[in-house]
């Protein structure tokens, strides 16, 4: 589908529904009385920059950690809290070791044995789809598995970016090697980036560059490159002029990126210089006029880094970038305030720092703006926040490698759960990637419908079945006693346990009245001394099964009843 | 399998070849069943039957409640300060009265529409709320652990896989609804919970966190606000009970306007019925039944907490059953009490009881077969705080009853749901169980061919079964014969060549119950 078209329908595009008196209209009308008509207006915003000095509890810890991780355990928050904000940042902003490759699990692989990789075995068009999916289900295991640095949320903030569609690109080694660059570089520069994503084989397949010759160009790419991947749309301040380039300055980047084409079992491109414009190309005034001299031969190859050089000397650029930063990490509304004393001050320092990413994000993560309570909560949890981090911070029960088959089952069904609640895996909507990151003035509220609102609530429900998920032979079983025990210093205490389980999964407090209403949950209409009474006889006797499963089933009754708040939703 | 499918299974066409049905239509009607009570208890459609449970958190006064009159005198020993006087019980029999609050229970008793099963438990009591709750709720043994409930185990059975691919056009709508804010472990099935929970009954689609407080003014509350309002429209079901709750107006003029909640939440549920839900369980709740201390008023025993109780049930399942029968579907209903424990014999000085064992169960409802299951319990002359009513019923018996005789599930399914075969009692109608008191099920079928008759029945369990043939005068013409019969099918043929033309009726006797159906003999 066309992007333009798809945002105009962007309502209509989720998929049909459940059934009965939930038609697509009934969906429509829920989200169009409630979202956003307008960006919500926010309260001046006193803090920048500076690095925050205030309190490092639990509650500001683990505001950074939901927003670099897909949820966390105790520990991983018990570490953050015990070194402190810096250091904390720090340790977040490691790329830590490469994974292993997708490890192949069908049978239908004939030539490579179960537990090898396909990735350096040659293209099969009748394995493609599996080996996809299997990428897919890859993907998911790295996120479930991830360690508590940034690498998995900047992958998939890279993916957002520089998006692209695994159905529409068709070659499993294209995506694998193009996501390792996304990977590689999560924390790399952002310029290298954006000139090896130029010529990458699944972008030049996805966005037509390599159908782009002199004589024939394809402007799709050099469009997407300046409106979406580097400078950004500007204001249309006059026809075919949209301040940071013109409708002229994407014929001339056509013709620069002229002649590429992507080859089968390559994972580079390959640059034929006869079908390259060896014209001279001349810019708009948005680039000061500046003209890339055509090249011939071999040396064609050479003009994208003219044109790269020539985008990334705009400060617009950079800002563009922090803008996009920002509304993923922190909050989607980028008013006056913010553009002043956050985006402007992150952008020279991306600028300062020669497009290193690892600088801008220690200083918006350490920063008093990103830990300032007004910007606590204010995200809604992607689907993959929602799928990869309830599981996480339950301590469900992983699939372990000793049964491989089994282990990329579980990883691609929770693919699959990601994916009903609209967000799969190597495959975003278009080219502009989520609409919760770029769709005003809805923004994150885009997750949000009919039909995805009560798949989440389904979802953590099945989380919390009596023996946990259950997948193929698999059971993703939450510990919840071990949840209670480090939620609480003291679980008996009811009140003081579920505001310990809400200060873990929510991000904002739980009201008084609300405390009491969880209270009831557990309590079921039971007195209050048969909570403390029945802890207490688990703790002393942990062994002892019924006394396990009386406490088990109320704390699976509490979770049940928080994962299906409102607040849940929240990051 | 379902009864009616048990049924056809002996009939199939593989069962008797292309042989071509002549008369003998089978007739519903069972012989020696005594007449419908007061001519209102017709069968309703098995698919549409429904089971309310009304949950009574805390553990009710079972001896307060159902009094028996014929144990007073220890009972006068035992917990003479929260004694409800004799004279003012509203008497069911002469041995048996109720709480003078549950007047309009006792006119349902009158009716025929309350069963009272008299002091139901479970071996090996735990006088715990929370692990006598989990047995009660996941049908246990007291030294065993199960996650599931009985309803969610019934109601797997019923929705296959659930959540997945639900609803679908054919269940579009929750395998149950409870009143309340988290499914009890009574609708846990093995995987999911079957059933939502509803919080407030006055809007059916209600957020569960909200009516709370109001969204802070941040940022974050300004998408909490966006969350709750989608949630408020959105709920998986929402439409279809947004739409049935408007479909169906009460009409009973006996709900109290205010202070009944127990009211309120049947209510809700009776226009969910009425208004065309195809859910088929339902469970409301009433707490405040743990009554240690001031369970009466001592000046007054009649009064106080537990009065107030007792009568908020009596008024409120009258009002309910009172809407049903308004609205036309009285005859699909019926509803049960459970609660995890019964209270101590003794008193304590606070005017209240401890935790205790046993009590009775209440089961109301047009199609319910109304008296009374079991005796009173005895009362020893002296009672100390270890005497405890005894069971005479295990709870499971209960439910074996109702999913066998109501919710018409076949043994092999009722054995699965209860993971043990437990003996059923007869609470229900016997026009709506299809079985007469105290009967094993059976089918009967008479097909006559040219030269012979057919009579095949098929026994659910092995029973003694006799077969007479007798004529329009009553004079037996053919005694087939009879003995203990094993459970499945059985026929037997008879040459009617022999016998003069006319009208001749079978009898089958299946333990103590029979059937007669009729058949010609042509020249």
């Amino acid at each position: 589908m066309d992007r333009r078209q798809f945002l105009s329908a962007l309502l209509g595009a989720q998929p049909a529904g459940f059934g009965a008196g939930s038609g697509p209209a009934a969906r429509d009308a829920a989200f169009a009385s409630f979202a956003n008509t307008a960006l919500p207006a926010r309260k001046a915003q006193s803090v920048g920059l500076e690095p925050y000095q205030g309190e490092w509890t639990r509650q500001e810890a683990s505001h950074l950690l939901r927003r670099c991780l897909f949820g966390f355990s105790q520990s991983e928050l018990d570490t953050v809290v015990g070194i402190g904000v810096s250091a904390a940042v720090d340790a977040l902003l490691v790329s830590g070791v490469a994974p292993t490759p997708p490890l192949v699990t069908s049978a239908k692989e004939t030539t490579i044995a179960i537990g090898s990789s396909w990735v350096d075995q040659p293209y099969n068009g009748d394995l493609s789809y599996d080996r996809s999916r299997n990428l897919q289900a890859w993907w998911m295991g790295l996120l479930l598995g991830q360690a508590p640095t940034i690498r998995e949320k900047m992958t998939l903030f890279w993916h957002n970016h520089f998006a692209f569609e695994w159905r529409t690109v068709g070659e499993p080694h294209h995506t694998y090697f193009h996501l390792q660059k996304l990977r590689e570089n999560a924390l790399g520069n952002f310029k290298e980036l954006a000139r090896m994503i130029t010529i990458d084989p699944a972008m030049l397949r996805y966005l037509n560059g390599n159908t782009n010759t002199k004589s024939n160009p394809n402007e799709n790419y050099a469009r997407e490159l300046q409106e979406l991947f580097t400078i950004g749309k500007g204001p249309e301040i006059a026809p075919g002029n949209y301040t940071n380039y013109t409708e002229d300055d994407v014929k001339a980047a056509a013709k620069v990126l002229t002649g590429w084409r992507d080859l089968r079992d390559n994972r580079n491109a390959e640059f034929r210089p006869n079908q390259h414009d060896t014209t001279d190309k001349t810019f708009s005034s948005a680039y000061g006029g500046t003209v890339i001299k055509g090249r011939t031969g071999a040396e064609g190859a050479t003009e994208i880094d003219d044109l790269i050089e020539m985008i990334f000397s705009q400060t617009e650029t950079a800002r563009h970038l922090c803008r996009e930063l920002y509304r993923y990490f922190v909050y989607y509304v980028v008013d006056d305030d913010v553009e002043t004393h956050v985006v402007r001050p992150l952008a020279d320092l991306l600028i300062g720092s020669a497009w290193e990413i690892a600088p801008v994000l220690s200083s918006l993560l350490k920063s008093a703006h990103f830990q300032d309570v007004s910007n606590r909560g204010c995200f809604i949890k992607t689907p993959l926040d929602l799928v990869v981090g309830s599981l996480r911070s339950l301590g469900s029960s992983l699939p372990t490698a000793n049964d491989l088959p089994l282990q990329y089952q579980v990883w691609l069904t929770l693919v699959d759960q990601a994916s009903n609640m609209q967000m799969e895996l190597l495959e975003p909507p278009n080219v502009a990637g989520w609409p919760a990151f770029h769709q005003d003035p809805v923004y994150y509220q885009a997750w949000i419908s009919s039909d995805t609102l009560p798949r989440r609530v389904q979802y953590t429900d099945r989380c919390l079945g009596t023996k946990g998920y259950q997948i193929g032979t698999w059971y993703l079983l939450p510990d919840l006693v071990g949840l209670a025990n480090s939620s609480a210093t003291d679980p008996s205490d009811l009140a003081a346990l579920v505001n310990g389980l809400a200060l873990r999964l929510f991000p904002i407090p739980i009201t008084d009245s609300q405390n009491t209403y969880l209270q009831s949950v557990v309590l079921a209409g039971a007195p209050a001394y048969e909570w403390p009474n029945n802890w207490a006889a688990h703790t002393a006797s942990p062994a002892d099964a019924t006394k396990k499963s009386v406490v088990e089933t109320r704390l699976r009754n509490l979770l049940k009843a928080m994962m299906a708040m409102a607040e849940h939703q929240l990051c | 399998m379902d009864r009616r499918s048990f049924l056809k299974a002996g009939f199939s066409a593989g069962a008797f070849g292309a042989f071509h049905l002549a008369s003998g239509q089978f007739s519903p009607t069972f012989a020696g069943l005594p007449a419908p009570a007061l001519g209102r208890k017709t069968e309703s459609e098995e698919s549409k039957r429904i089971l309310v449970v009304l949950r009574l958190d805390g553990g009710n006064d079972g001896l307060n409640t159902v009094l028996p009159l014929d144990q007073y005198d220890n009972l006068a020993n035992a917990r003479g300060n929260i004694l409800i006087p004799a004279s003012k019980a509203l008497r069911l029999t002469n041995t048996v009265g109720l709480h003078p609050a549950m007047t309009g229970l006792h006119e349902a008793f009158m009716n025929g529409n309350l069963r009272i099963v008299q002091a139901v438990g479970y071996p090996n009591h735990n006088q715990s709320h929370f692990r006598s709750t989990d047995i009660w709720f996941t049908g246990s043994d007291s030294n065993q652990v199960l996650e599931s409930g009985v309803l969610g185990r019934y109601l797997d059975g019923q929705f296959p896989n659930f959540p997945v691919g639900y609803p679908s056009a054919a269940k579009p709508h929750p395998p149950s609804i409870q009143i309340g804010s988290t499914l009890f472990t009574l609708l846990q099935g093995s995987d999911a919970g079957l059933g939502m929970a509803i919080n407030d009954p006055s809007s059916v689609y209600a957020l569960q966190s909200n009516g709370l407080d109001a969204a802070p003014d941040t940022p974050a509350g300004h998408e909490l606000t966006f969350l709750r309002q989608m949630a408020s429209q959105t709920r998986q079901y929402g439409d279809a009970l947004k739409a049935t709750m408007s479909a169906a107006a009460t009409k009973s003029a006996l709900y109290p306007a205010t202070g009944n909640r127990l009211a309120d939440q049947l209510k809700a549920v009776a226009r969910l019925i009425a208004g065309g839900l195809q859910t088929r369980v339902y469970v409301v709740s009433l707490g405040g039944f743990d009554t240690h201390s001031a369970q009466v008023v001592e000046s007054d025993t009649t009064t106080g907490k537990h009065a107030d109780l007792l009568r908020q049930i009596s008024v409120a399942i009258t009002a309910f059953m009172d809407d049903l029968r308004l609205m036309g579907v009285e005859d699909r209903v019926v509803g049960i009490t459970v609660s995890e424990f019964g209270r101590r014999i003794l008193s304590n000085a606070s005017f209240g009881t401890d935790h205790g064992l046993a009590a009775p169960m209440m089961l109301f409802g047009a199609p319910v077969a109304g008296g009374i299951t079991g005796v009173n319990p005895t009362i020893p002359a002296k009672v100390t705080s270890s005497n405890n009513v005894g069971m005479q019923y295990d709870f499971r018996s209960v439910y074996a009853s109702l999913l066998r005789d109501w919710l018409m599930v076949d043994k092999a399914e009722c054995q699965r749901v209860l993971l043990k075969d437990f003996p059923g009692m007869d609470l229900i109608d016997a026009n709506f169980s299809g079985r007469p008191p105290g009967t094993v099920r059976f089918k009967f079928q008479v097909r006559q061919y040219d030269r012979q008759t057919t009579f095949s029945y098929n026994l659910e369990e092995s029973a003694p079964v006799n077969l007479t043939i007798f004529d329009l005068h009553g004079k037996t013409v053919r005694n087939v014969p009879g003995g203990t019969k094993s459970a499945g099918f059985h026929e037997a043929i008879l040459d009617t060549r022999s016998l003069i033309a006319g009208r001749y009726f079978a009898r089958l006797q299946v333990a103590s119950g029979s059937q007669q159906l009729g058949f010609d003999v042509f020249e």
